[in-house]
């Protein structure tokens, strides 16, 4: 990855205890085993030149690079600026995208290069739900026909049984069963939205990437739509992964978050973590922006954190960090060295050479390699509490 | 833009040289005998073998098809054969480049013939076209300015009327009465534009508005469409809010998204015009392609036939070029290269 | 600040109503609005989709003039009703007093003229001026709002830009002639987070240095709380509270307003807290319900004596908390609603704190 020796983030630290007292339901269990592992996943999406060969003269790195994963029955959140490859993450995982590189575990079977055709039953387990309810429901097929589609194509009930099912899925997602024979431009918004949920829960699945699932909704609706979706997790324990770009609701309904800018996950923690103390900048920077109610009490507004400038384009990606350009503390080395995704607590990873306090970043870049490749911040001042359980040195590869 | 032009003609001449192979295909090595249409109705066994020989249609259809190709390119003569063309130079027929074909029927080249009529459809397709694009996005701005107005009803019910009747009743109606009967222009002929604009105008006048109504009609309402569809576009609110004066928006904003998708179908139906133009060629006595193409059908003369389909091709293939290429230029948004 | 007149009032609206004659009858999409707007402030217009609130500011505009829409009442800026203007002379306001940005930049914007000549164009129909003046004037713009190279991006189309870049170009747009006043249809919805902060920040300087007033229309009530000095809150074509921004969103007094606030999760909120939806859908303005028109998704109807709610449309009274703000509710103690259930809920961490 870079030439850097520090160890790169992986997955078998042992399982440290909440530091965090009384988290709240549904929260992080450490001991859950993972439904979806993704490693190292990667989305180039070609570029033609327009000329007279028309040939392909760069990528989209869309997905550059990701690894997370989604444990059993709960949520990872996704959150990042428009263009980030957050869609494209969710469309991989369904296998809307053949990925470029890269694995992605679902239940433990690996599903990034099987065919269509091996990948047909694992779309049982794996649903999605989409950002648009109004364009993402066939408008001449009835209600009815929708949502027992999804039973139709795997041929899991008998034909005398579909209806009496899509009536019961129509109950649970808060629709009237009367409503079988509707079509969907008869439905309000959330109403439709909830179709959309109905058809996705229709073969139980396991594993639900909600792509923006309450963002074309209103404010009001948005909330009965979120309330239903995490009655349903708890009913049927399904795992979510929970994409959106307004920071409130995914630090509502997911315990585990994963920032993306360009490409790449640049932070990844538990929402106390990440919301409490987040360490990249850019995570700094996207909370630092969202606009609070709170803030009438006391007058108007508070400092934020200005970005400058726009993303950059993903098919000429800023050098070392992609977040350099618009980064107050980036120094020479952010554009020569790429900051590999480090754990630095817990639940907790970050790839920034800095990765520091909220605002105080220390002056020096983290000491790579001076202790013969464990280069962990265990020894950054502003760290130790972070790092309780794994200050002894112990670093995170195993 | 460049390579862009430079990549479509290109692949348009493929397109084309594929054409001519499949053409060949279709029509000189299929169950149609060519030679037994060009020999004639009463023909011996032995003088069909002649003609076969004569025209080469004795040789596998590469071989024509390669011969087809020489002669567009370098010209050929009918027959192949350089012995008779010693001996007998007057049984030779020479065909110079570029070379479509020979017609037993119209002892003529192909390409010669072709060239008489072309100026015809051609005459009559430009003028009918001018008349029917002023015509049809004049009424049909109206209309939408207008919409759900007496007026507005009235111009989509008129261009309906004209849509549902027949060509060749709207042609023998004009010539009848507007020629004929009230002489209100000359009977309609061709006479070449370099001879008289003005008698060629109005000598091709009535054709032309036959064909220009039918087509009318069509742009009447698409163009209907198009301006309300832009009309409702966010950018004309905001040209709105701005305080535009509503003509400016109408001419600037308007009008320039709704003339878009116009500018693809007029472009195309154009080319298609040319040989397309068959029943009011016929009705007006006009011996344009479309005439050719039916004298040809009747008779049997295949040649005529396939020198038609390639040179009706090549503009169908070049008026969608010019209309891509204009898209670019009106549409920045798909400018590329 | 708010209500209170003064002489600094730039926008007074009295008893504003659009209506749409449709084949199934009239929609009352505005219906009865009043609120007065000052110099260099803001005013912010929140509600549900539906609610009226892009209709009601269209109509400030005049942008109804020309459709079927039949719109009365008092519209008037500086003391001159815009609905007694001809349309030639609202023609010469638009854009010169009153200027409005949409929240779709993209579709906002005419995918094939260049951003300099639409921005331009809003110079030019109102100033004598030539072409090229035009054009200086355009870079001058987008240098202010913060386009970087202004000289070379004037030539773009807007399909060039990003999202944020073309609600900046459309902002300049907006201000290319000094309006008075300046109306924000969701500026900030179709755009990411921190690109929404670098609006609201350009917004509110440009309203500290030309001194204009504001109105934005939103369905974020943090956006509201960050910009806004005065909160209309709308439900079904009405204002159903209407006061000083503190005061709405500290001490709301209208179940339609607690709704809102309850059903948006806090960045820093609780997240054991459940979020509290506002049940069922909002209503059809061809024949809203009648009284309150809140009543079929109003929890708190049935401390209401009698059957009020059902029976009669409640008036727009002071509320308990005095000064300028003013609710729709027939509820008799709504402070105290307030205090006991619905603070709790929201923001349990600020119910000490409450007196
Ligand atoms: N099919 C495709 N072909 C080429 N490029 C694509 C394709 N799909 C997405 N991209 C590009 O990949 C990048 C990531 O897109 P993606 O849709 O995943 O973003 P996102 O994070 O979901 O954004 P948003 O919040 O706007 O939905 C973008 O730059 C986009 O232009
Ligand atoms: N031309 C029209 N004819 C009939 N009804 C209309 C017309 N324009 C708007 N309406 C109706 O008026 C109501 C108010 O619409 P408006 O656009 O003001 O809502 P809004 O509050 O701005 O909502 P949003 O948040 O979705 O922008 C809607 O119910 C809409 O259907
Ligand atoms: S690596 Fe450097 S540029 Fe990147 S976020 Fe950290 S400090 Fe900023
Ligand atoms: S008037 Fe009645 S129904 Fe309406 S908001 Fe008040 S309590 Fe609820
Ligand atoms: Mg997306
Ligand atoms: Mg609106």
């Amino acid at each position: 990855m870079t030439d850097i020796n520090l160890t790169p983030a992986s997955e078998d630290i042992p399982d440290v205890p909440e530091v965090v007292v009384g988290a709240p339901p549904p929260q992080l269990d450490p001991s859950a085993k993972p439904i979806l592992e993704v490693d190292d996943l990667k989305m180039y999406f070609p570029v033609k030149s327009g000329g007279i060969i028309n040939r392909t003269v760069g990528h989209v790195q869309a997905v550059d690079g990701v690894s997370f994963q989604v444990p059993e029955g709960s949520s990872l959140g996704l959150v990042g600026e428009s263009g980030c490859g957050k869609s494209t993450t969710g469309r991989l995982i369904t296998r809307l995208y053949d990925p470029t590189g890269g694995s992605i575990k679902f239940d433990g079977k690996e599903i990034a290069n099987i065919s269509q055709r091996q990948m047909l039953p694992m779309r049982r387990d794996i649903q999605m739900i989409f950002q648009d309810p109004a364009t993402s429901l066939n408008p001449r097929h009835s209600v009815g026909a929708i949502i027992s589609a999804p039973l139709k194509i795997h041929n899991v009930l008998p034909d005398n049984k579909i209806k009496a099912r899509v009536e019961e899925l129509l109950e649970i997602v808060g629709l009237n069963p009367e409503h079988y024979n509707r079509y969907p431009h008869e439905f309000s918004g959330g109403q439709r939205q909830r179709i959309g949920i109905a058809r996705a829960l229709t073969l139980q699945p396991k594993l639900l990437v909600a792509d923006e699932p309450v963002s074309a909704l209103d404010v009001s609706i948005q909330a009965q739509v979120i309330n239903l979706l995490q009655d349903l997790q708890r009913e049927f324990n399904i795992a979510f992964l929970f994409i959106a770009h307004d920071l409130a609701i995914v630090r509502h309904f997911c315990p585990e978050i994963a920032v993306m800018y360009l490409g790449k996950i640049v932070e990844i923690a538990d929402r106390e973590t990440l919301y409490g103390r987040p360490h990249h900048p850019y995570t700094q920077a996207l909370l630092s922006a969202v606009p609070d109610v709170k803030q009438a009490q006391i007058g108007g507004r508070r400092e934020r954190i200005r970005l400058k400038g726009d993303v950059p384009s993903p098919i000429n990606p800023p050098s070392g960090c992609r977040f350099r350009t618009r980064c107050q503390f980036a120094q020479e080395i952010c554009s020569r060295v790429e900051p590999p995704l480090l754990q630095i607590g817990p639940r907790h990873k970050v790839a920034c050479h800095f990765a520091g306090e909220l605002g105080a970043h220390p002056a020096e870049p983290i000491p790579q390699s001076a202790n013969g490749g464990e280069g962990a911040p265990a020894n950054q001042p502003g760290f130790e509490d972070h790092w309780l359980n794994l200050s002894t040195g112990q670093t995170a590869s195993a | 833009m460049f390579a862009y032009i430079v990549r479509r003609t290109i692949s348009g001449l493929v397109l084309l040289v594929v054409m001519t192979l499949v053409t060949m295909m279709l029509f000189f090595s299929g169950p149609l005998h060519p030679e037994r249409h060009a020999c004639g109705k009463i023909c011996s066994p032995a003088q069909i073998a002649v003609t076969k020989k004569a025209f080469g249609y004795d040789k596998p259809v590469l071989v024509q098809w390669g011969q087809f190709m020489q002669g567009i390119v370098k010209g050929r003569n009918f027959p192949e054969d350089k012995k008779l063309e010693k001996d007998h130079p007057e049984l030779v027929v020479h065909c110079t480049a570029p070379c479509l074909g020979y017609s037993k029927y119209f002892t003529q080249n192909v390409t010669t013939l072709i060239k008489t009529s072309f100026p015809i459809s051609l005459s009559l397709a430009i003028v009918a076209f001018i008349l029917w694009i002023t015509g049809g996005v004049l009424f049909g701005v109206i209309a939408a300015l207008r919409k759900g107005t007496i007026i507005d009803r009235g111009i989509v019910g008129i261009s309906l009327i004209f849509y549902a009747f027949p060509t060749f009743f709207i042609g023998l109606f004009l010539y009848k009465f507007v020629s004929i009967k009230w002489q209100l222009v000359p009977t309609p002929e061709y006479i070449p534009f370099s001879q008289n604009p003005w008698s060629w105008l109005t000598g091709l006048i009535l054709p032309a508005l036959t064909l220009a109504l039918f087509f009318m009609a069509g742009y009447v309402r698409m163009t209907r469409a198009f301006v309300l569809e832009s009309m409702s576009e966010d950018y004309i609110r905001t040209a709105k809010a701005k305080g535009l004066p509503a003509r400016r928006i109408l001419t600037k904003h308007t009008m320039r998204a709704a003339f878009t998708p116009l500018v693809t179908m007029a472009g195309l139906d154009l080319a298609g015009l040319l040989g397309g133009a068959i029943i009011t060629e016929t009705v007006f006595n006009f011996n344009g392609l479309g005439g050719l193409a039916v004298a040809a059908a009747t008779n049997n003369d295949l040649p005529i036939l396939v020198g038609l389909v390639i040179v009706l091709a090549s503009f169908v293939i070049l008026a969608n070029i010019i209309v891509d290429v204009l898209y670019a230029v009106i549409d920045p948004r798909v400018r590329v290269g | 600040m708010t209500t209170t007149t003064n002489a600094d009032v730039l926008l007074s609206v009295r008893d504003l109503k659009v209506h749409f004659p449709t084949m199934d009858g009239i929609v009352k999409a505005t219906d009865g609005l009043s609120f007065d707007l000052a110099k260099g402030t803001t005013l912010g217009i929140v509600g549900e989709s539906g609610s009226g609130k892009s209709v009601s500011s269209s109509a400030i505009l005049g942008l109804h003039r020309g459709t079927n829409a039949i719109v009365s009442g008092e519209i008037l800026l500086d003391g001159e009703d815009l609905l007694q203007l001809n349309d030639e002379q609202m023609r010469r306001r638009r854009g010169q007093d009153v200027a409005m940005i949409f929240q779709d930049p993209l579709s906002a914007m005419h995918p094939y003229y260049t951003v300099g000549n639409q921005i331009g164009e809003a110079y030019l129909v109102h100033n004598d001026v030539s072409k090229k003046a035009a054009r200086t004037r355009s870079i001058e713009m987008l240098d202010r709002v913060g386009i970087p190279q202004p000289d070379r991006r004037v030539d773009d189309y807007p399909h060039q830009f990003s999202g944020g870049m073309r609600q900046r170009a459309m902002i300049a747009m907006a201000l290319m002639n000094d309006p008075g006043l300046l109306i924000a249809d969701e500026p900030t919805t179709a755009l990411d987070v921190t690109v929404q902060a670098q609006i609201l920040d350009l917004l509110q300087d440009l309203q500290r240095e030309f001194n204009s007033a504001i109105i934005i229309i939103t369905h974020d009530l943090g956006v509201v709380a960050e910009m806004a000095d005065d909160v209309l809150v709308m439900y079904a074509g009405r204002a159903v509270e209407y006061g000083p921004c503190k005061e709405i969103l500290t001490h709301p007094e209208m179940p339609y307003t607690w709704g809102l606030l309850s059903s948006v999760p806090d960045v820093q909120g609780d997240t054991d807290a459940r979020l509290i939806p506002i049940p069922g859908s909002p209503p059809s303005l061809l024949s809203p319900p009648k009284g309150c028109a809140f009543h079929p998704r109003c929890v708190h109807r049935d401390k209401v004596p009698g059957d009020l709610c059902f029976t009669e449309l409640p008036d727009l009274t002071p509320a308990r908390s005095g000064g300028s703000h003013v609710k729709r509710c027939h509820l008799p103690n709504p402070d105290e609603v307030y205090r006991v259930e619905v603070l709790p809920e929201i923001a349990p961490d600020l119910v000490e704190e409450t007196p």
